[in-house]
């Protein structure tokens, strides 16, 4: 699985001879690839116009492109913005909840995430094909989708350890611009400028698929709310600014997977049901099987209290064994 | 009929090949081929609806749908054979007699005594006893024991001891079907009291010395209190329309002392709309987030679910917190009534959220106070205005604090699943008729098995892991959060997708965490025996006797073998655009992808859609399938080793 940014065809339909070597090196003789490009095809078409565009067929042969569109950007932030304020309207009888719920839209960000990612996972693991990712910058949906996908396909990415490398690879050293994306929340008043909650809308994907695979990740919801604050209000600089070029005020901040990785901490993060699972775990997106992230959402809204009982339960179970 | 297609509801393109057999009590799909013969069981009395679409070049399409939720789509090759089997199926899923109910044949091969001893297990007069009545301020009467006074009453009813017989005849006399206002449930800690009735037939001033003085009486059992709620569960404008039908509701004006709440859940014919409009949008085809939001909504069913229980939750308060008794009424008293009090007892007493105890409840609120189950579910062929899901709400309740309390109940999702099941199934004989007194002059109790004894006996598998009875969340009162709390009603999909494999984990948490209880359990008697061995050893002094210590890894033993192809699961169509590449199919699994747990060898489950030919469905029940909680093969090795060494 690669991934990239979007190549600079432009209204003239450039070419770019090493980009078509680069692409060609990645396949043998007679092997077919999958682009998945994060835009619809007709936004695709139109970044033409501004200097963007997407592969021609003639110019990557064996390359199948697939568009499968990805909300980013202030589109995705007022989809969190809405959910966050349904979620705390006390107003809203059992009536109207539903459709609030649903004209957030958020939930459908979450399926439409999940669905690219596994097809991703389907064209890697099934059809045994190469699959490269892109939207346009490069920098948001497409390190959703690679992150996810890795998380289905690979079970060393479920690990406790294995998960903050796939955050470190995918999202930080990849260049996911936290600073622009995360410098306001949804509570906040300000003027939108560069937020948008991929990340968060990552960390939900994972969530949906430790509960339909419970078994399935050394982790449990407890890291991926950890996550969340981090990335948005920090104390390490793990998160801190837009890339590893602006990041070299690494040195004067310390690393937040050192302090979750300290023995005291880290348990708190282990998911007492793991066991390792060797196996792809492909998830199921039908609306019944995603749910609303109640413990992030809903977790100053609702006690928490029941269900840390029942955890507390389980750990007991498991350790008493 | 031979060459019969089951089609898969999610995956169009998923048949399977097969014969379909149609007997007295059962539609029968085998499949063809397979080692496995995989059986798909579906009994007449579950069939809710046959529909006969369109022919298509394949074949006729037949759409099977049960009241358990199950959708069955079939497609049989001659057009002639649809039909007569659709015909068939017509008249068998909607039977005339009693006796045509599978319960009348069906034969666990138990004695007369086990039968008997099955019914006996549910007992309401200890019920009322653990109570705390009969008492100073309540009694029994025996005024209706011929059905004399209400025939939809049981013959034993618990009244106030000022409440004479003459006062209860004159209420019953003034009471939509003469049922009089009865005692639900007794809190000792308070005297308070929940009491149900039907409506008044009040009309626009009619009024009933009898009854004024019925509803002084329960007032005043309580003498913690000086007023009384009555609490009428319809929409305001509905009890106003009943009035110029001669009925209607009490006026505080009349009845000394009394507070009257309207709380407003929706009569049965909008509930059944309600379900027919969700059962819709889960038989979409591949909806989106939004349809199935929208649509989920449109239906209102979670709407009416958080109606029940507010109402619940109000009069559960009104015990608890107030200390105030409550008479709960709606129209006729047997449906809304019946949800509404067991919600609050249930959130009012932890005995009725162990296993026991919630068989207990529906024995009393539901069976003895006359719900009518045949009309609501159909046993036998009715006025489709009847059926109604009422028991199923309440179920869904159930459900839903179960999520929201999860070490709360003793039992877990699969109990509730099951008793919804054979609530349909007319298996057994406990959910028949309309009343206590068409069953007895029926006489089921010799006739047929209870549900009651079948599940007790598998309760192993209806355990809940997280419950302990010294548990916080299991003493005293449940109390939901109130607003906001809307985001807390969930869609059940365990129940209405429950035949859907791939939309549910295919690791049962439940299970798995019965399994690691039942080991450690296992494994520490074990250490007891051993220890007691080893300190008998020591004292005979065998000094010389060389004690092999073998070491054993249990971390292993629990078969956790999750590089088990059988948890394997396959991806569910994401996208149509893989169809120009043929698709290989590693050695993942790609077959059946059954609900199988980590633990398979430890547990089967008795959940009848799970097993081949069911042992709950068929007409023996085979009682071998029930495997008991062994370890995994690899262990007998050692316990040959083990028994050398203990029997010196």
């Amino acid at each position: 699985m690669l991934r990239c940014s979007q190549p600079l065809t432009g209204p003239n339909r450039k070419r770019c001879r090493e980009d078509e070597m680069l692409l060609g090196t990645v396949l043998d003789e007679g092997e077919r690839g999958f682009v998945i490009d994060t835009r619809s095809a007709q936004v695709a078409k139109q970044a033409r116009m501004t200097g963007g565009g997407t592969e021609p067929k003639s110019s990557y042969p064996q390359w199948k492109r697939l568009h499968r569109p990805l909300e980013r950007g202030r589109l995705l932030q007022e989809s969190f913005i809405k959910l966050v304020e349904a979620c705390n309207d006390t107003s809203v009888n059992m009536d109207r909840w539903l459709s609030r719920l649903e004209s957030s839209r958020w939930l459908s960000h979450v399926k439409a995430a999940l669905s690219t990612a596994c097809l991703a996972a389907q064209c890697m693991d099934r059809e045994e094909a190469s699959v490269l990712v892109h939207g346009a910058e490069g920098t948001d949906t497409t390190l959703l989708v690679t992150a996810l996908a890795q998380v289905i396909l690979d079970p060393s990415c479920r690990t406790l350890v294995g998960f903050q490398g796939l955050l470190e690879r995918e999202w930080i050293q990849a260049g996911h611009p936290f600073h622009l994306r995360c410098s306001h929340s949804a509570y906040s008043h300000a003027r939108l400028k560069q937020e948008a909650p991929l990340f968060l809308l990552f960390l939900d994907c994972v969530w949906q698929l430790s509960r339909q695979f419970p078994f399935s990740l050394e982790f449990g919801e407890r890291l991926l709310l950890t996550l969340f604050d981090n990335a948005y209000a920090s104390a390490y600089g793990t998160f801190l600014c837009n890339n590893e070029k602006e990041r070299r005020v690494g040195e004067s901040t310390h690393s937040l997977w050192a302090w979750l990785n300290e023995p005291g901490e880290k348990k708190k993060y282990l998911n007492p049901l793991y066991s390792p699972n060797p196996l792809v775990i492909w998830p199921s997106v039908e609306p019944q099987s995603i749910q609303l992230w109640q413990g992030l959402f809903l977790r100053w809204i609702r006690s928490s209290q029941h269900l840390d009982e029942a955890w507390a339960e389980i750990q007991c179970i498991v350790e008493g064994h | 009929v031979e060459n019969v297609r089951l089609l898969d509801r999610l995956s169009s393109r998923k048949a399977t090949l097969g014969t379909l057999y149609l007997t007295a009590t059962h539609v029968i799909f085998v499949e063809n081929g397979s080692e496995a013969r995989k059986e798909t069981w579906v009994l007449h009395s579950q069939i809710s609806s046959i529909e006969k679409q369109a022919t298509t070049a394949t074949g006729c399409p037949l759409l099977i749908r049960c009241k358990n939720f199950q959708v069955i789509q079939l497609v049989i090759p001659q057009e002639r054979d649809c039909h007569d089997i659709y015909i068939s199926l017509i008249r068998l899923a909607r039977p005339v007699k009693y006796e045509e109910l599978y319960c009348f044949s069906f034969n666990p091969k138990l004695d007369k005594e086990e039968r008997e001893q099955g019914w006996k297990l549910v007992d309401l007069t200890e019920e009322y006893n653990r109570m705390g009545v009969p008492n100073n301020s309540w009694q029994i009467s025996d005024v209706n024991r011929d059905y004399g006074v209400c025939d939809s009453y049981p013959t034993e009813v618990y009244v106030p001891r000022s409440a004479t017989a003459h006062i209860i005849v004159g209420s019953s006399k003034f009471r939509s079907r003469r049922r009089f206002p009865a005692l639900s449930y007794y809190c000792k800690d308070n005297n308070a009291s929940i009491c149900r009735s039907s409506q008044p037939l009040s009309g626009f001033s009619a009024r009933c010395l009898e009854d004024e003085q019925m509803l002084q009486a329960i007032r005043k059992a309580n003498p913690g209190s000086d007023f009384l709620y009555v609490v009428d569960t319809r929409p305001k404008l509905n009890a106003m329309a009943n009035r110029a039908a001669g009925k209607g509701y009490e006026n505080e004006d009349n009845y000394s002392n009394i507070k009257f709440q309207f709380i407003g859940i929706e009569n049965i014919h909008v509930m059944r709309n309600s379900l027919q409009k969700m059962l819709e949008v889960c038989e979409l085809k591949s909806p989106s987030m939004s349809d199935f939001l929208w649509g989920l909504e449109n239906s209102g069913w979670l709407k009416h679910i958080k109606a029940i229980m507010d109402a619940g939750i109000f009069i559960a308060k009104a015990v608890a917190e107030e200390g105030v008794s409550v008479l709960v009424h709606c129209s006729d008293g047997w449906d809304r009534t019946a949800q509404v009090c067991s919600v609050a007892s249930l959130l009012l007493d932890p005995y009725y959220r162990t296993m026991k105890g919630f068989m207990v409840l529906i024995e009393k609120d539901w069976v003895s106070f006359g719900h009518k189950f045949n009309h609501r579910y159909g046993n036998l062929d009715g006025d489709p205005k009847e059926i109604s899901p009422v028991i199923d709400q309440f179920i869904e309740c159930v459900w839903q604090l179960m999520e929201q309390f999860p070490c709360a109940f003793e039992f877990n999702e699969r109990f509730l699943i099951h008793i919804q099941h054979h609530i349909y199934s007319c298996q057994f004989g406990n959910f028949l008729c309309n009343s206590q007194k068409e069953r007895r002059e029926l006489k089921i109790q010799e006739r047929t098995y209870s549900l009651w004894a079948h599940l007790w006996k598998n309760r192993a598998d209806y355990l809940n892991p997280l419950y302990r009875p010294d548990h916080s969340q299991t003493r005293g009162t449940l109390w939901p959060q109130m607003a906001p709390c809307n985001f807390l009603y969930k869609f059940w999909s365990g129940m209405y997708n429950r035949f859907e494999k791939g939309l549910h984990p295919r690791q049962s948490v439940t299970d798995y965490l019965m399994a690691v209880k039942e080991e450690t359990q296992q494994l520490e008697e074990e250490l007891e025996v051993l220890r007691e061995r080893l300190a008998n050893l020591q004292k005979s002094q065998l000094n010389d006797y060389k004690v092999k210590s073998k070491q054993q890894d249990r971390s292993k033993q629990l078969g956790l073998s999750t590089s088990d192809n059988s948890l394997a699961n396959t991806p569910q169509e994401y996208s149509n655009d893989l169809k120009s590449f043929p698709s290989r199919s590693p050695s993942q699994g790609d077959e059946e992808d059954s609900a199988l747990i980590l633990t398979q060898d430890n547990l089967k489950s008795s959940d009848p859609d799970l097993s081949a030919t069911s042992d709950q469905e068929s007409g023996v029940e085979d009682l071998s399938c029930r495997s008991p909680s062994c370890l995994p093969s690899e262990d007998s090795g050692k316990d040959s080793d083990e028994a050398v060494f203990l029997a010196v």
